[in-house]
């Protein structure tokens, strides 16, 4: 598929990026319902973030052109990111043990 | 996968060939402060779910009417704006300059709307008290943690105005090419990116019982 312009990529048409959009303004919608159902909320972060990383997916590959790329962009940049976010999440049992610190009232 | 055309190397992504990720350096240069500034976001979004998760009583302060509505449109102006954006390259591609200047003042009109309609959010809020280690919520922290993460992304909304003003000035008189034009794109789709984390993290789980 590459040519050997600039950008060196296929493209998406018109029509691929009106529904892409489309897509997240769905997904966006349905976020914002979501937070009116009052579930638990570890259910809500993960049905949250969930449909944010799917919409995050979506803009990356489409609009920010990722998918037409080569492969080795996306294994440079994606599992890093990844990685090093998933690390900061040892954080976390510190801070729900920081709410047993607490001086009862 | 034939794209180096370089004598001593390999033509391969993955041999050294001369161009492995078959793009302008601006463009992977763009990509490499994204993936950065990503992680910035990343922290910042951990440590605002450090402090909740700490915090005995987080205040969930967002009304239907005016937070949620107005962070809704917020949404719909960025999502929109990263459309325009989208017309404005494929414009730039094809050479048309008067279209690309056109869709990327409509890009600009989605991130001021933005702009303007989280600054008014800000001022409602300090009015009901909210102050970066104060509010008559709950745990002080909130504030902190919603004009940091907020703040961030308004000013990365802000720059990204001004960015595609000056694209849009230079492309129309020559001086910037289409490859500038996606360049900023690649940018602006980004700060929408973010915005797709913060609204759900900071407003959707903080909605006011009713």
């Amino acid at each position: 598929m590459s040519t050997h312009d600039t950008g060196g990529h296929a493209e998406g048409s018109n029509r691929l990026y009106l529904t892409v959009w489309v897509m997240l303004l769905t997904l966006s919608g349905v976020e914002v319902f979501l937070g009116y159902e009052r579930l638990p909320i570890h259910i809500m972060i993960v049905l949250l973030m969930g449909l944010s990383v799917l919409k995050a997916g979506l803009i990356i590959a489409y609009f920010m052109h990722l998918r037409f790329e080569r492969l080795s962009l996306v294994l440079t940049l994606i599992p890093m990111w990844v990685v090093v976010t998933s690390l900061l999440l040892v954080f976390f049992p510190d801070s729900f043990r920081l709410l047993e610190f607490r001086f009862p009232k | 996968m034939a794209t180096a055309e370089i004598e001593g190397v390999g033509s391969g992504a993955w041999d050294g060939g001369g161009s492995p990720y078959a793009m302008p350096s601006k463009k992977l240069g763009m990509w490499l402060f994204i993936i950065s500034d990503a992680l910035t976001f990343s922290a910042l979004l951990m440590a605002y779910s450090y402090l909740r998760a700490s915090s005995e009583v987080w205040p969930t302060p967002f009304h239907f009417w005016p937070s949620i509505v107005v962070s809704s449109v917020m949404t719909f102006c960025l999502l929109t704006s990263s459309i325009t954006m989208v017309m404005a390259v494929a414009a730039a591609k094809k050479g048309n300059v008067g279209g690309t200047v056109a869709w990327l003042g409509a890009t600009m009109a989605g991130g001021l709307a933005f702009v303007v309609l989280h600054a008014n959010e800000w001022r409602g809020l300090i009015a009901e008290g909210l102050r970066p280690f104060s509010n008559p919520w709950g745990s002080p922290l909130f504030g902190a943690t919603f004009f940091t993460c907020t703040g961030l992304h308004m000013l990365h909304v802000t720059i990204g105005v001004v960015v595609l003003g000056v694209v849009a000035a230079g492309h129309k008189k020559g001086r910037y090419s289409a490859e500038h034009v996606e360049v900023a794109g690649l940018y602006w789709h980004f700060v929408d990116l973010v915005w797709m984390f913060l609204f759900p993290m900071i407003y959707l789980l903080s909605i006011a019982p009713k």
